[in-house]
Parts: C-alpha cells; structure tokens; sequence
C-alpha cells in the first residue's frame, strides 16, 4: 500500500513541476506577492494630499496652517485654494483626501476668547482612508488649541476633561507590516495549497487519465493521500520559507513558540487541502475548478480579518467566517508572531480546522468514487 | 536539402501573412460567436460565473468589508467605584463599538489581550475623581497592536466616545458647553454619512469583474488546444482577428450583462447612490471589460494549458485587484515602488471611475483620464494577444 501511495506522489510531484510554466507558477508569485502586499495592506495614511483653504488674514490662522505643513509623512502635497471653486476642484480631482477651511474671522474670534469654527471637508469615495484622515486632523487641531489654551490668559474658562493615553501592546509602534505579513502568510499559503490542488482530479478528468487511476489498484482513499501529500508538502515549505521571510527581511519578531505555529500551519494545510480536493473532485471540467477555487479564495480572504475586523462582519454572513479556516490561521500567525501566547490561548484557534479538515477530506474521498457516472 | 528547408520556410511565411492580414468576415465571426455561445449555454458554470457569482461577490463585499467598528470586545479596568467611572463605563457600553468587560485589577484583564479575547482596555485609575475635580485625569488606553488597523480604529472609535461623554457631563452640570477653544465641523462630500458600504461596492465591482472576466476567458483557448479542437480551427480558412473576435464578443455580452446586473443590485438592493450618467457607466465598464477580458484571453493564449492558464487566473485575478486598487488600502499610503506599480495594473483605474460615478457624480477630470488610461490597457494586452495567437501548428 505504502509502494503504490509512494508512486503516485512521485508521480504528483512530477505533474507539479516537470513542466517550468507549472513549477514557476507554484514557487515564485506567492513570494513576490508576500513581498508586495504587505506594503499596501495598511489602513494608516500616508502621502496624502490636504488642501488648505485660509480666508483668515491673521498670524493665528497662518500658525495653525503651519501645523499641517510639517507633517510631510502624512500630508507630503499641499494644495492651497483660493476659493470655494478651487476647493471643489481639488476633492472632485481627488488631488485632495481633505481640505481644512479656516473661516474669515479665525484669528480675531480665538484672541477674543470666541471659539471659531475650522471646517474639515472629506472625500467620502475614500471613506476609509478620509475617516482615519479626520482623526489626524482632529488631533493637530486640538493639540493647537491646547497650546493656545495654556498660554491663554484666561484659564478660567477651561473646561475639565479626561486626556486618553494610549499605549500599543505587541506592536508598540503600530508598525502596519508587523500585522500584514503574518496575515499574508496565511493567505498566501492557503492560495499555493489551492493552486495545486483544485485542479489535480478535474484535469486527470478532463485528460481522461482518471479512469486509469480509478482501474489500477489504488484504493480510492490511496488516490487521495496520493494528492493530498504534494500539495501538502510544497504549501508547507513555502510557508516556512515565509516565516523566513518575514524574520530575516521584514524584521518581524517571532515571539512565539515556532513548535506550535508549525502544528497550527500543520492542521491548517490539511483543512486547505481538503477543500481543494473536494472542489476538485467536484468539478467535471478545469472551468469549474477555477470557479471553485475563486468561489472559496474571495469569501475566505475577505471574512478573515484581513483588511476589516471579524467583529465588523455583517452578522447575517458572520457564521461563513466561523467556518473560515482561513480567520483562524490569520488569527493564529499575528498571535504566535507578536503575542506569544499560551497554548490554551491558541488551541480554541486550532480545534475549528480538524472539523473543517475531516469533513472536506472524508467528502472528497467519497466524491472520488461516486462522480464517476 | 538546405534549398528545400529555405523554400518550406518560406511559404510558411506566405502562409502566415495571408493569415494574419486583418480580414474580418462577418459570416465566420459570428458562426464562431454562435458556436462559443453554445459552450457557454451548455457548461451550466459559464452562467453562474456571470450571473450568481458576481452578486454572492457583492454581498460578501457588502456585509464582509466594513469599518464601521462592530461590537469589539474591549475590557474596562475600574480601580476606584465613583460617579466619574459610572458615567464613562455607562458611554462605552452605550455605543454600538463595543462589548465592554468590566474588572477591578487591571491584572484580570489585561491576560485577555494575549489572543484577541478583548482588543482594547480603558484604565480608569485609582485617582480618577480626584484629578478630574482639579482639572484633566488621564485615562489610559491600552490597545493590541496584533492588528494594526483594528488598533487604529479602535483608537480612533474610543476617542470619540470619550470626547462624548465629556460634552455630556457639560450639559449636566450646568457648565458652558466647551470642548475646547476652536470648534472642528466635518463634512464629508459625496457620502455624507461616512458609509464605509457605499465607498466599498462601487469599488468593489472593479474587483468583481476583474474576476468574472479572468474565469471566463483564461481558459478559452487553452481548452480548444488542450481538447485539439484547435487544430480544427486551424484547418479552416479562419484568421486571427476572426478567432479572436469570435472568442471575445459572446464574454463581452455576457460581462456587460454581468455588470450592469451587479450594478443595478448594488443601487437597489444595497441602497448605493448613483449621480453620474448610466450611459457614461455602460462606457466606462466596455472598456474595462475589454482590458479584463483580454487578460484572461492572454492568459490563456500564452500558457496554452489549463492547468496553468488556472493558476495564473487564480494568482492574478483577485489579491492583486483587492489589495492593489485602493479598494480598502489607500494608495497614496503605500511605499513608492509600490506606487508606481499599481500604475500598471488596471483595476486602480476602474475603482476610481466607478465611486466618482457612484457617488459624486460625472466628474469628467476623473473619468476622462482613467477612461483613455483603461484604453492604453485594452490596445496593450489586445495587441499581445493577437502577437501571441498562433493559428499554426509547431
């Protein structure tokens, strides 16, 4: 039994990467894109450009505009506007996320103990971006009026307030890559297992070499360990060689215990494989495969806690992310990198995957043998 | 023999130039279309590609993408009972945030950190009502940094109810209701209400039909070389610009179909504003259409196989279009080579046309540019496509 299993890995391993488009295919993209996307994957913003439209004459109003000037990391375009037609101009263009508009009367209003009314205007097509962005502005604006506040003579009329302090666990500079690429990592490694696994039957089908293996003497559920262990063994590698990646040239610590990742990585490949196995064999032609492929990739990225927190999910939908193996090994990666959690801490992350791996593998193996028709 | 080899070669390229020319009959075109059609009528997953996947897609990105904050478990640490630390405990778990999780050692809660069984914690400190009678107290804000942007909006959500409780107490007490010396008015143009839902579907449809066009087309042609059915075509007296627009007219019907499908769902269903003109969307989306569809056609010419024409679908259809268009990650924020490189990827374009016309409008120093730009793309890849087509056999 062991011979015959062994023979149709070898033979997988070799579907896998005789031909160089296939071989390519599997290595390289999912290190590029490791590469890639774990810059872009950030709500933080950046780069952005503020339009300033100061009616105000006064040295007030130029100082508080001062302020946005010399922060180039977040705002590195200024727009000055001249005129209500400007200021549309620039958010129509999308040159701009924001402008402030410093009303006429700034300066004179604040030194005679008025308070002056600043507007913030946002684009809401980037919704996201620009609510981070009024927080930024929101807090240069406040931090100005605080300042003018103690030097202000009149104290008196200091309203008492509570002064929120905060203080980042586990990534102590809210560093973006610190979460991304533990994320990726997840991802990326869910799409290799995928790629080679939700194609092997459908395409033995299509070719018609299926039959074949169906006549020889594998057991069906031999055919699936057949397939089952090369698209195991390379998602595995691959994902340590991101672990890697992320150690030595993102700089990312690892402050868990890598015994209990590699456990974790293990459950969850399985689960993978699984599905793309049973996709697979659900599939009569390759079209399918794909369609499958996309049909598990899309949901399981998108409801994984990625980009957007689990807690945000619309709650009809949010049982698809319980049964998202994807959420849990997101989940499990930014824990083992950053956290260094206890293993009862981890385990209730890695229990949800054996459920999701014995019953994708057990179908799969059923579907084997009852397509035929 | 030499002389032979020179002569074969030669009517080799007689051959191929006589095929290449760019005639266009009408009859083959659209015997081929009718045969495609067929195929696509007949593989019942042709029409879920096309009609249930894009709006099961839409719903996902609907419901699933949001950063609306929604009930994240935080902890609140109350060392010492007083009116104060009722009032702010009783704002934070008024707000629709947050599950609050109340202790009075801070040693309770803060274990829960360690594994996202709460992503906050808000120390209200043993000297809180003292301090506050005298001036400002601090209070601290703990936050796990294991995800960045939920810590972020995490802080940016506190913040707010913070600041709330603080002008309530005002009113209460008879005080001047004064948050500081300058007050902050936000407005936000083009969606008022700061719905992240109606920021996140127009853009979303780029990433849904990016995929929908890839699935469709990147095995087309692999498949006809895979099941040698190609060698029937190219047996016939078909030309490149036949097979192709054969290939391509029958995806496009059912893409532009697809699309304004999933933009009318979005506008009705999910309650999307529409301002700019529907004629302008049914342009813009062609194009596009074109440029998605031939890169699953190029895709599919180059590999000539299934199995890798499908991986390459499934590598480049959807991250790079989710992450890279700045659909959710601004892309302004992003480091410059990664910049540059969204330049060349097209979805980035479509995003920005289909929200400024969703949500702002016929803003024509927008769609403009973003349109001539998905037009380069379009002439690109077609003009590799057609390169890459080979109606010989090796």
């Amino acid at each position: 039994m062991f011979e015959r299993i062994r023979r149709l890995v070898i033979k997988e391993f070799l579907a896998i990467f005789r031909d160089p488009a296939s071989r390519m295919v599997v290595t390289i993209p999912p290190l590029v894109q490791l590469l890639v996307f774990s810059f872009a994957a950030t709500l933080e913003v950046r780069n952005a450009g503020l339009g300033i439209y100061n009616e105000d004459g006064g040295l007030l109003g130029r100082e508080l505009v001062a302020r946005f000037c010399s922060v180039p990391v977040t705002f590195s375009r200024i727009v000055p506007c001249e005129s209500l037609d400007d200021v549309r101009e620039a958010l129509d263009t999308q040159r701009v996320l924001a402008v402030v508009h410093v009303p006429q009367d700034f300066s004179r209003e604040l030194q005679s103990g008025q308070t002056p009314t600043v507007q913030v205007l946002l684009d809401g097509r980037r919704s996201n971006a620009a609510m981070v962005v009024q927080g930024y502005i929101g807090r240069i604006i406040a931090q100005f009026a605080q300042e003018r506040m103690t030097t202000n003579e009149n104290r008196r009329t200091r309203s008492l307030q509570l002064v929120s302090v905060t203080r980042v666990w586990f990534n102590e500079n809210l560093h973006p890559l610190w979460s991304s690429v533990p994320a990726l990592l997840g991802i990326l490694t869910n799409l290799v297992a995928l790629l080679v696994t939700s194609l092997s039957v459908a395409r033995e089908r299509e070719l018609g070499t299926f039959d074949q293996l169906l006549v020889s003497p594998l057991r069906p559920g031999e055919i699936l360990v057949g397939k089952a262990v090369p698209a195991f063994v390379v998602a595995y590698v691959e994902g340590g060689l991101m672990v890697a990646v992320a150690v030595t040239i993102f700089g990312i610590p690892f402050r868990g215990s890598l015994l209990l990742l590699a456990a974790a990585l293990f459950v969850f490949l399985l689960a993978i494989v699984g599905i793309g196995l049973w996709i697979s064999s659900l599939a009569a032609t390759q079209q399918q495969a794909l369609l499958g492929s996309f049909t598990y990739m899309v949901p399981a990225v998108l409801l994984s806690g990625f980009a957007t927190p689990v807690e945000n999910i619309h709650p009809a939908i949010r049982w698809i992310s319980d049964i998202d193996p994807l959420r849990y090994m997101v989940a499990i990666n930014r824990m083992m990198f950053l956290e260094n959690p206890t293993p009862d801490v981890v385990l209730p992350y890695v229990w949800p995957l054996i459920p999701i791996a014995v019953f994708t593998l057990v179908s799969a193996a059923w579907l084997f043998r009852h397509r035929l028709e | 023999m030499d002389q032979d080899h020179s002569v074969s070669l030669q009517t080799d390229a007689a051959y191929q130039s006589r095929r290449t020319r760019g005639r266009i009959r009408l009859r083959c075109v659209l015997a081929l279309t009718r045969k495609e059609a067929y195929q696509i009528f007949r593989d019942p997953s042709s029409l879920i590609i096309a009609f249930v996947l894009p709006n099961i897609l839409l719903l996902l990105f609907g419901w699933g993408i949001s950063l609306d904050l929604g009930y994240i478990p935080i902890g609140v640490v109350v060392e010492n009972r007083s009116a104060d630390t009722n009032r702010i405990v009783a704002a934070l778990r008024g707000s629709p945030y947050f599950m609050v999780r109340e202790a009075e050692h801070r040693k309770e809660l803060e274990s829960l950190l360690v594994g996202g069984r709460i992503k906050g914690l808000v120390v209200l400190s043993q000297d809180l009502s003292a301090r506050l009678n005298v001036g400002s107290a601090p209070v601290q804000v703990l936050v796990a940094g294991s995800d960045a942007n939920t810590a972020e909006l995490i802080v940016a959500y506190m913040e707010t109810v913070l600041q709330k409780d603080r002008l309530h107490w005002a009113e209460e007490e008879g005080r001047p209701l004064r948050s500081g010396i300058i007050n902050i008015e936000g407005r936000v143009w083009y969606n008022p209400n700061m719905d992240s839902r109606s920021a996140i579907l127009p853009g979303s449809i780029a990433v849904i039909m990016t995929l929908i066009g890839t699935i469709l087309t990147s095995l087309v042609v692999a498949r006809e070389w895979e099941r040698g059915t190609m060698e029937a075509l190219l047996a016939s007296s078909i030309t490149r610009a036949e097979f192709l627009l054969g290939k391509f007219i029958p995806y496009f019907a059912l893409g532009l179909t697809a699309m304004m499908l999933v933009a009318i769902v979005s506008v009705v269903v999910f309650a999307v504003p529409f301002r700019g003109s529907w004629a302008v969307l049914v342009g813009v989306s062609a194009v596009y259409l074109t440029v998605a569809l031939g890169l699953g056609l190029f895709i599919s010419t180059a590999t000539r196989d299934q199995f890798v024409a499908t991986q390459a679908a499934l590598i480049v259809g959807y991250l790079p279009s989710f992450i890279l268009s700045g659909l959710v990650f601004e892309i302004d924020s992003m480091p410059l080579p990664i910049r540059v490189l969204t330049h060349v990827l097209p979805p980035r374009y479509f995003v920005s046309a289909l929200r400024t016309l969703f949500l702002a409008g016929n803003i024509w120093d927008v769609i403009i540019p973003d349109t001539l730009i998905l037009c380069i793309f379009a002439a690109v890849l077609w003009n590799l496509t057609i390169r890459k087509t080979r109606l010989t056999l090796e």
